[in-house]
């Protein structure tokens, strides 16, 4: 009886899983659908089923050069996760091994400055980034975006540092590790699956910022964020033609979210059951 | 082996010194018809200056609005060439943000563009930006309906007409509304089509001591026709509806009028694209016989920031993107009918135009029927036909075509939203400083 009841219970919440799953990607999907329309199918209304064209591929790519915005996303996503990890394990390990008073203060902090408005900064992020050269630059973005995904990555990797037993680092100190040593060749091999899901999830958060990187930079830097925007028009119709470029820009990081999606979950829910 | 290293190595070191000599400049702006095919024929312009490179950055309007107004303020020095509309270009003229254009050769022919663009575009005397496109707003309708309907549209309708036709032509049960009008929140989607309307009721934005006027009998009677009208013959869901909605509406013979910018006129009439392309008729926008119609005017213009340091090869680009040579190139390569309009007289002489153009002499009547220097039927301190020239604005006008789409929606009141226009202006004018 007890069993039938577990049964009946998992293929309900099964079904609930489908269900919400479907809801959350049906947006994407329906992106993906209309960049098969034509323009005129594309506004009639909803309907599922497009008519197979790829007349919306053919003029985003020759509007707009794809691999260039492609480039430029890669490079800056991966680039700013290297800085981001380079300033946060540091970071997460002394706070995770080496508490203070008030390190949970210092985290609740870092998290509270991702709940402000990224515009209310605009004037002051550009006027520095112009008095520094670096508007339309891939490094200075690259910063940019390390500064922003920063609290999540050292929240994340201070919640897999604490998983580690203390007693280990001491050992190795103990051995005549140095602070170098303990870090890299103790702690960060330790870490592997956790550093790994928080570098997926902060090249996801990366790939996906669309304030700054269409705001600070105009052709040499600009991602696949500006790409999509160069396709919204205020005359005339473009919802095919944005959907395809949306399509083609999502669809790299899409894949690789596929692909690591038991790295990411793993990573996400980690520490969250003790 | 040794020359063939050689001759490579003075081709490179020649193609080095060729790239560091050419100059690049960066162009800003918006993804319509007319500006993705300009960047499609400047080949035309790099064979002729080939020391001269183009870079081009385009965005949806309200970014590319929010990041040249912030470059320009803050000089950042990101772009050389800004696609930028007839409502910035006093505002930043005045504040010395852009530089004249008094370069721009001497085949340009300055004279031959249509006086009331030009107009919009000038201060003190002195063209600030080059208009690549300009626009009036008027009547698109349905000849078989209007015929079904037993009426004949008249080339100057007044507002009783349509509001007469649209009630004939309204047969909601086979999904044709009678007019189809702008009803989304903006100042460049609501509030220019109401403003320029109730230019046409004889209201105004401000007196000449800035008060504003929300409480005036004329924004009553604008607003109330308005909505009156549009919740009798109508589309549902009105209040959502900017130009691309109602585009997409007319286009499938959802609308029996629509009230709508002058550049509609060629996507309506494309067979491509819209189902009803041979049954469209044009006519001038609506007026009340107070003198004033309810069009507006507007130019999309190339503007050269003052803070470039390229400024001569950016009057280069613009002189040749505005010039009578690319309207030519344009027709020699795709067709008379996509000749970026509005914008020189001449091109309205042109008898090849007017034949692949139905719409060509109403157009140009309709922007010669604008004066954004007296938008209205009394006197204003402002400049503006469908929007004032002042920075305040964007936000004053946003605002206040919140309040009137809610009113649209039905969820407040023509008065209430009046009053509370009349609220939100006198506070945004005292707080400005205009109203001591």
């Amino acid at each position: 009886m007890a069993r039938s009841v577990t049964t009946q219970h998992k293929t309900i919440a099964t079904v609930a899983a489908w269900i919400i799953a479907l809801l959350i990607f049906f947006p994407i999907l329906y992106t993906i659908i209309t960049s098969f329309k034509s323009e005129q199918e594309a506004i009639q209304g909803f309907n599922l089923i497009p008519s197979g064209t790829f007349e919306s591929y053919t003029e985003v790519q020759a509007q707009s050069g794809y691999f260039k915005f492609f480039l430029n996303s890669v490079l800056l996503s991966v680039g700013s996760t290297i800085l981001a990890l380079l300033v946060a394990i540091p970071a997460a390990w002394s706070m995770a091994f080496s508490p203070t008073k008030r390190t949970k203060d210092i985290l609740m902090w870092m998290l509270s400055t991702k709940m402000m408005p990224a515009v209310a900064v605009l004037f002051p992020i550009y006027l520095i980034f112009r008095n520094l050269g670096l508007l339309d630059s891939r490094i200075g973005l690259m910063v940019m975006l390390m500064l922003i995904n920063l609290p999540i990555v050292v929240w994340m990797l201070y919640t897999y540092f604490r998983e580690i037993p203390g007693e280990i680092l001491e050992a190795a100190r103990m051995d005549g590790a140095s602070l170098w040593n303990e870090i890299v060749y103790v702690l960060t091999p330790m870490a592997v699956p956790g550093i790994a899901s928080t570098m997926l999830l902060n090249i996801i958060l990366a790939w996906n910022e669309a304030f700054w990187t269409i705001r600070l930079t105009t052709t040499d830097a600009a991602p696949l964020t500006a790409f999509i925007s160069s396709f919204s028009s205020p005359q005339g119709l473009f919802w095919a033609k944005l959907s395809a470029a949306s399509t083609l820009a999502i669809a790299p990081i899409l894949i690789m979210g596929w692909f690591s999606q038991k790295q990411l979950v793993r990573g996400l829910t980690f520490g969250a059951v003790k | 082996m040794k020359l063939r290293t050689l001759t490579l190595g003075l081709l490179s070191a020649s193609a080095f010194a060729f790239a560091a000599h050419a100059e690049s400049i960066t162009i800003a702006t918006v993804n319509n018809g007319d500006m993705v095919r300009m960047q499609k024929l400047t080949e035309d312009f790099t064979k002729a200056n080939p020391d001269i490179q183009l870079n081009w950055v385009t965005l949806e309007e309200n970014v590319l609005r929010e990041r040249v107004t912030t470059d320009i303020a803050t000089k950042g020095g990101q772009y050389d060439v800004m696609t930028i509309g007839t409502y910035e270009v006093p505002i930043w003229a005045k504040q010395s943000w852009l530089l004249p254009l008094d370069k721009l050769g001497d085949d340009y022919d300055a004279k031959d563009i249509i006086p009331a663009i030009s107009g919009g575009l000038s201060v003190d005397g002195k063209l600030y930006a080059a208009p690549f496109y300009g626009e009036s707003s008027f009547v698109m309708y349905r000849k078989d309906l209007m015929d079904k309907a037993g009426l004949k549209m008249p080339d100057a309708p007044t507002w009783d007409f349509i509001k007469q036709a649209a009630d004939k032509m309204t047969d909601r049960a086979n999904g044709v509304n009678g007019v189809c009008l702008r009803g989304k929140a903006g100042w460049g989607e609501n509030m220019a089509f109401l403003t320029a309307m109730s230019n046409s009721f004889g209201a105004r934005w401000f007196d000449e001591n800035w008060k504003p006027q929300f409480d005036q009998p004329e924004w009553k009677k604008t607003l109330q026709f308005y909505v009156d009208l549009m919740k009798a013959d109508g589309p549902e869901g009105a209040s959502s509806n900017g130009f691309n909605e109602n585009l997409a509406l007319f286009q499938q013979g959802k609308c029996g009028m629509w009230i709508d910018a002058t550049v509609a006129a060629s996507f309506v009439s494309d067979p491509k694209n819209s189902t009803v392309a041979d049954k469209v008729g044009y006519a001038l926008a609506p007026d009340n016989g107070l003198g004033k119609r309810g069009n507006w005017l507007w130019a999309w213009s190339l503007a050269i920031p003052a803070g470039t340091q390229k400024a001569d090869a950016a009057e280069k680009f613009v002189s040749w993107a505005t010039s009578k040579h690319y309207a030519e190139l344009v027709a020699s390569k795709e067709g008379w009918a996509n000749v970026p309009p509005g914008t020189r007289s001449s091109l309205y002489a042109n008898a090849e135009y007017q034949k692949a153009a139905p719409f060509a002499k109403m157009t140009l009547d309709s922007i010669n029927a604008a004066d954004p220097t007296h938008p209205t039927v009394k006197p204003v301190p402002y400049v503006g036909v469908q929007f004032v020239a002042i920075p305040e604005f964007q936000g004053l006008g946003t605002t206040v075509g919140q309040l009137f789409s809610a009113a649209l929606a039905g969820q407040s009141s023509v008065d209430d939203a009046l009053k509370q226009a009349q609220d939100a202006a006198t506070a945004a004018m005292t707080e400005g400083g205009y109203i001591k």
